[in-house]
Parts: C-alpha cells; sequence; structure tokens
C-alpha cells in the first residue's frame, strides 16, 4: 500500500487502519533495539511546518523521521504567514524549489493540509490542522487501545471534553468508527458542536453516565481561554462536573482505560491521581505515537518494505 | 470626468447605436405586459418604434431572431472596490464585467477606502463609469466612515443623486443607530440597505454553523447571527415607518420572516444572490475560499425557501453582491480569506439555468427580479420596452451553452464559485446611454 498523503481519518477505511497500525507494530519493535535506527527513509527530506505550537507532536514526527533516517528540516511559526508578508502558499513552494518529499504541517487554520495537498507536489501529512483533525494522533490512539484490550470492534469509548475545538476528537471518531467502536461525546453543551451526531456519535452530557457505559475514556484537553470566551462558568466547576477524578472512577464496577492526548490540565479535565493511577495508558500513547509516524511516513515514502 | 476610448468587454464589440434595429427578437417587458417578436427601433438613445422596422432604414441592424430583449438588467448590490482597493476591481472593469453579464445598471456599494461617504466620492465614482452603457449609481454609507455611530449626510448625497444608504459589509451593530437611520433617511425617501448579522454571534465565523461546519472543524456562522438582526430590523423599521432592504437574505427563516413583515405592511424588501440560490455548504469541504462568502453559503432546505420565496415575491429581487478579490488573498488558509465571491458575469446564466430551465421560477419573473424590482426599491425610473422610452435593454440568448471559466472573467479578480460548470444561456448585447455592445457573434 501506498499513501499519497494523510489529511485525516474521515472516510477512511478499516483496511488502511489495519495496514497502518500493523506497519507501526513492526515499527514499535524497532524502537526497542539497541540502535533503534533503520535506513528505510534514507534520501528522503522531510520539512516539519509548525505554524502553531508544539512539542509533543513536533518532536514525535522529527523523532520518526530520524528513526528512519530521513533528512529532515524544521520551520516554527506561530500565527499566519500573511502577517509576516508571505503567503503559505509561497512558503512552501520555496521549499518545494529546494526539493522535499514530504511536508508535514500543523497549523491553526482548519482545512490548510488540504489545501496545500491540492496546490503543491509533495506528500502532505496533516499533524492537526486547526478545530478538524489530527489523523496520526487517532491512529496512535488507536494503536494503544488495540495494544491494551486486543481489539476495536464493538469497544464502548467515549470522548470527554472539549469536543467542539478538537481535531482529537474529530480524528478519534472517524478512525474508530471505520474500526467498528461505539462512540459517545460527553461535554458542557456549549463545547458540544453543532448536529455532532451526523458524525455517527451519541451525545451524553452525565459523565457518570458515559463512564458506566464504557470501556475506554479519552479525555481532552480543555483550553484554558475557553473561561474567557464564556463557555464554561469556571475552571472549577468544569472540574465538578467534567473533571476525570478517582472518586468518579471508584464508583465503577469495571476496570475503563484512561486516554489523554496532552499537554495535560492536572486538576481541571483530569486529576493527577487519575493521570498517573494504574488505569491510564497515557504514555504509551506517546511511546505510539513515533511508532504510528514512522508507519505513515513510510506508507507516503512508498519505499520498499525494509523488514522481511 | 470622460475615460477616453471605452473598450467592450473580451469578446464584444460596439455598434454605431444612433441609428439601430434589432430585427426579429422576442421582446418581453413583463411591466408593460408585452412578449411579442418584432423589431425595435432605436435612434439617438430612444426607442422609437416597437414592430416591423421601416422598409430601406438605413441605420445598423442587429439580426435577434433567437436572441430575447428585454429591459435593462439592474444589479443593486456590487462592490466596485474603487477607491483604495483598485487591485480586485475599478469601476471600469467592474462596468464591462457587469456588461458582459447584462447588466445596464448597477449600485456599488460604499465599503471602500475612504468610504463612500460624501458627495465628491459618489462624484467621482459615478464619473468612472462615463463612456460606459451601464449607469454605476454609489450608495452611500449610512455612517461616516461606516463606523456605526454618526449618520452619512443623507439630505446633502441625495442631492447628488444618491438613492440608497448602506454599511455594506458590516452592520450596522447598534440598534440606536440603525434606528436613527431608517427615521432619517425615511424622511427623505430613501430606502437602508442592510447586511444583517448579528456580530456577537458570528464572531470568527467562516462558514453555515451546521453538520458540516462540524465536520470540517471550521468556525460556524449560524443562523441565527442573521436571523436576530434580520428581526431586529424588521422590528425596527415597523417601529420608525423607514424602509429597510434587507440584502442577501440566506435562510429559510429569514425569508418567512419576511414574508410576515410583508402582510404586516411593514416596508420591508429583500434580495438574493444567485450564489445563495445555487450552491450549499457542503462545499466548504474543498476548504477553497472561493466559497467563502458573507453571509455564508447554507443548506439545502433554505435553497428551497429562497427559490419559494423569490417566486412569489417574498424575495424582490436578484442581486450579485459581486465581491471581487485578488487571486493571491484569496489563495491562502481558509481562516485568512477574505469573504465575497464574483457575480455580475454568472448571474443570469446560474438562475436561468437552475432555476427557469427547471420551472422554479417564470421567465417574467427573472426579468421582474433582474430589472423591474431593483430600480423600484432604488426609486429610479424603469427601464420599459415602451415607444418613446430612452433605449436601456438587455440582449440575451436562451440557448446558447457555456462554461464558466475563472481565467477569462472580465473583473479583475477570478473568485468565481462557478468555475467550470456549464450553463445555458448568456447575456448577447446591452443597450443603454446612447452606447450598444454585442458579443462578436451577433
Amino acid at each position: 500500500m501506498r499513501l499519497n498523503h494523510l489529511l485525516g481519518l474521515e472516510g477512511i477505511s478499516r483496511e488502511v487502519v489495519t495496514e497502518i497500525l500493523d506497519l507501526a507494530e513492526s515499527f514499535l519493535e524497532v524502537l526497542e533495539r539497541p540502535i533503534p535506527k533503520v535506513p528505510s527513509l534514507r534520501g528522503v527530506t522531510v520539512a516539519n511546518l509548525f505554524y502553531e505550537n508544539s512539542t509533543r507532536t513536533r518532536f514525535s514526527f522529527e523523532l520518526a523521521e530520524k528513526r528512519l533516517s530521513a533528512d529532515t528540516i524544521n520551520f516554527s511559526q506561530s500565527g499566519t504567514s500573511v502577517a509576516k508578508g508571505e503567503t503559505l502558499l509561497d512558503t512552501v513552494r520555496n521549499l518545494e524549489a529546494m526539493k522535499i518529499d514530504a511536508v508535514v504541517i500543523r497549523h491553526s487554520a482548519s482545512g490548510t493540509p488540504h489545501f496545500l495537498a491540492e496546490r503543491i507536489e509533495s506528500a502532505v501529512i496533516n499533524a492537526g490542522d486547526g478545530q478538524h483533525e489530527h489523523p496520526t494522533q487517532g491512529l496512535l490512539d488507536m494503536m494503544t487501545l488495540r495494544r491494551k484490550l486486543g481489539r476495536l470492534e464493538g469497544l464502548k469509548v467515549v470522548i470527554l471534553g472539549d469536543v467542539g475545538h478538537s481535531r482529537v476528537a474529530r480524528s478519534n471518531i472517524h478512525g474508530l468508527r471505520a474500526m467498528g467502536a461505539e462512540v459517545v461525546v460527553c461535554a458542557p453543551a456549549t463545547l458540544m458542536p453543532r448536529e455532532v451526531e451526523s458524525l455517527g456519535v451519541q451525545v451524553v452530557y452525565n459523565l457518570d453516565e458515559a463512564l458506566k457505559w464504557c470501556d475506554v475514556v479519552n479525555v481532552l484537553r480543555l483550553q484554558i481561554e475557553r473561561q474567557k470566551t464564556g463557555e464554561i462558568p469556571s475552571l472549577r466547576e468544569y472540574n465538578r462536573v467534567f473533571g476525570l477524578t478517582r472518586a468518579r472512577l471508584e464508583t465503577l464496577d469495571h476496570e475503563i482505560v484512561v486516554m489523554h492526548p496532552g499537554p495535560m490540565n492536572r486538576g481541571v479535565e483530569i486529576d493527577s491521581d487519575v493521570a498517573d493511577g494504574p488505569f491510564s495508558v497515557i504514555l504509551n500513547q506517546v511511546t505510539h505515537g513515533v511508532a504510528i509516524r514512522m508507519a505513515v511516513l513510510y506508507l507516503i515514502s512508498g519505499r520498499e518494505r525494509f523488514v522481511e | 470626468m470622460s475615460s477616453g476610448k471605452v473598450s467592450p468587454p473580451k469578446g464584444w464589440r460596439s455598434v454605431e447605436a444612433s441609428s439601430l434595429v434589432i430585427k426579429g427578437a422576442r421582446l418581453v417587458d413583463p411591466a408593460n405586459g408585452l412578449d411579442h417578436t418584432t423589431d425595435i427601433t432605436v435612434e439617438n438613445g430612444l426607442i422609437t418604434s416597437i414592430g416591423e422596422a421601416p422598409a430601406g432604414f438605413k441605420g445598423e441592424i442587429i439580426a435577434g431572431s433567437g436572441w430575447v430583449v428585454t429591459p435593462g438588467f439592474f444589479d443593486l448590490h456590487v462592490h466596485l472596490r474603487e477607491p483604495g482597493y483598485e487591485h480586485k476591481e475599478t469601476v471600469q472593469t467592474g462596468c464591462l464585467a457587469a456588461a458582459a453579464g447584462g447588466f445596464t445598471g448597477i449600485a456599488c456599494m460604499p465599503n471602500t477606502n475612504p468610504a463612500i461617504d460624501n458627495p465628491g466620492l459618489v462624484d467621482f465614482v459615478r464619473g468612472q463609469a462615463d463612456g460606459y452603457p451601464v449607469e454605476v449609481h454609489p450608495i452611500a454609507a449610512t455612517t461616516k466612515g461606516r463606523k456605526g455611530e454618526t449618520l452619512t449626510e443623507m439630505s446633502e448625497l441625495m442631492s447628488v443623486g444618491v438613492r440608497a444608504f448602506s454599511d455594506d459589509g458590516s452592520p450596522v451593530a447598534s440598534a440606536d443607530v440603525m434606528r436613527r437611520a431608517l427615521e432619517y433617511a425615511g424622511m427623505l425617501g430613501a430606502v437602508v440597505i442592510e447586511h444583517c448579522e448579528e456580530p456577537s454571534l458570528t464572531a470568527g465565523g467562516i462558514m453555515h454553523e451546521g453538520a458540516d461546519s462540524t465536520r470540517l472543524g471550521l468556525v460556524g456562522w449560524p443562523s441565527i447571527g442573521e436571523e436576530i438582526a434580520l428581526q431586529r430590523n424588521i422590528f425596527l423599521a415597523q417601529f420608525t415607518g423607514g424602509r429597510l432592504h434587507a440584502a442577501h437574505v440566506s435562510t429559510a427563516h429569514g425569508v418567512e420572516m419576511i414574508r410576515e413583515a410583508k402582510k404586516r405592511g411593514i416596508d420591508v424588501t429583500a434580495e438574493a444572490t444567485p450564489h445563495h440560490l445555487s450552491l450549499d455548504c457542503s462545499l466548504l469541504s474543498s476548504y477553497s475560499a472561493d466559497f467563502k462568502v458573507n453571509p455564508p453559503l447554507r443548506e439545502n432546505k433554505d435553497i428551497e425557501a429562497l427559490i419559494k420565496g423569490l417566486a412569489d415575491g417574498t424575495i424582490d429581487c436578484i442581486a450579485t453582491d459581486h465581491a471581487p478579490h485578488q487571486e493571491d488573498e484569496k489563495e491562502v488558509e481558509l481562516a485568512a480569506a477574505p469573504f465575497g465571491m464574483l457575480g455580475l458575469e454568472t448571474a443570469f446564466a446560474v438562475v436561468y439555468t437552475h432555476l427557469v430551465k427547471q420551472h422554479r421560477l417564470s421567465f417574467d419573473r427573472l426579468v421582474d427580479a433582474f430589472a423591474i424590482q431593483p430600480r423600484k426599491i432604488m426609486r429610479l425610473p424603469q427601464a420599459e420596452i415602451v415607444v418613446g422610452s430612452p433605449a436601456n435593454l438587455t440582449i440575451l440568448s436562451l440557448t446558447e451553452s457555456w462554461t464558466v471559466d475563472r481565467e477569462s472573467m472580465n473583473s479583475k479578480s477570478k473568485n468565481t464559485p462557478f468555475h467550470g460548470w456549464e450553463l445555458t444561456g448568456c447575456a448577447m448585447g446591452v443597450v443603454n446611454q446612447g452606447i450598444c455592445w454585442v458579443r462578436e457573434k451577433i
């Protein structure tokens, strides 16, 4: 299989997800080796364009590229390029003129990777676009769940928090639905996007009810500025109504897997004793992120398989 | 202010109009109960005969067989961008686009830089169209500098020919200022054209809020953001007795509110754009800024309601909201792109192809909505196909098929949402102000 771009998980097939996850498993094995590096992408040049702050995702992509022996160039700038006097398209076309093969882009404007993919020659990997999608996060979350629970089909997953502004939510919803999981979204009504049911999910406003039902809860980061924009009354109230606390988990008669894409606001959407507790797979997610990004880069570069 | 030699649009030619016959065309003027195939003679800018042209006629003869001649089309919502944004459009390129689309008159919005809020600028803009068969009627700003605070000197502006006021591009946010505008303009008999938008509900909005905005992760610009402002303005028109014209109505509920207001005798009129009558918000899936417009493209149910409202007269007229933007301003990430679409050169063909040919709108009503109602709202003399009237005519083909090509626009900009569309019908010529332009194939 070869991927032209990875723009999002909307419309992705079960077969493609399965192939990416399977390939990521073999890369995970590479990461365990004493010298965790393979020559698969030697001679391939990847430009990492981060138009929005990111630590985890930027390092994860860069590490994945280096583990595959790709050459990497990095560009970080917050805000729009327009403000700096050069359009995004001009910036990328200049990079292309220096002969690059793939662009990894994070941008605050939804749809930016799609916009670029229509207009440039290089492969485009979406590292998070606005409130739209974060496909590699969706894939690494699915990899984590498949490793932990052995399957995705039929899993009951709650996505908890700021669904409206979350690209992680959308990619998880599309990916999990493609794999046959059931998804419930749980958030304050002010952070629930309109007609969210059209994405194939159910809405539950009562967190305890949602937790009783689920096998997995994926807790989204709450942007602290939601307080200023009037979408939540206070962080304290948010924690009281939608925070994942140990007390809530202790009322359940079954174990659930706790995920968070990071960075966490401890004491807001998730309490420390839950984040660091026995049900948490949050650091596994980060490890799997490197393997998933290696798999995606590999499939996009279209190289021969390195492992027999 | 004469602009020297004026060239017609691409693929068009100028015809000597001092003595002219259009032979054997179908003449349609619903206001005068006319729908008849015969000759029409124009001499020195006036219609001098309707019926078989005199034998031995010595002037220009246009073979009109197969064409339809209607009163000249008028677009009361155009952005000509001059002064200040001449890289997007000028009065003159806008007039070429208008003529190519069959319009003999346009009203241009004052969201220029500086805003058209004084008589000098009104004269300047109008003068740029000298020598064109397209009349340009500047709409002056409702408030000074379009800041939404102090009314413009409306009486003085009307003394230089202004017929309507608008802060279009932005709404008049303050209900009190809008009240005063309707009172004062109403006293003078002028209409206030309002872009209905409640800014606190639409901040950051990029597209219609619904299932598609949720899926695409784009900030919603909800229907209610338009409807609350529209209802407020209807209430203010009722309270003040002023004249309100609602620009580019885009929602089903908005159509219903206007229908109710008219029933109650409130002096409100409304327009719909060809793009809101034919395009829905799922097109934003491409993230192309050619589909980013304010108010945004909405849902099929809204399109249906607009078409019904246009057919039954609730929506009085069609206006394009022609909003040129340079290509590199639009070729950016969607959130950074400006709102707006071209409209002049595709308006008739889009409405004819998608509404009239689909039996959703009668051809008479199309002519009424493109030619007659806009002038009525502006309180301008009607363009009529009557002997003795000024010759102000649009010549149409109802059979020509063509493909919209963003590269071949007469507008200075290319931001049409209809690129690549196969359409039927187009303007073949315009006659106005003693000038006649026709397509070269005539």
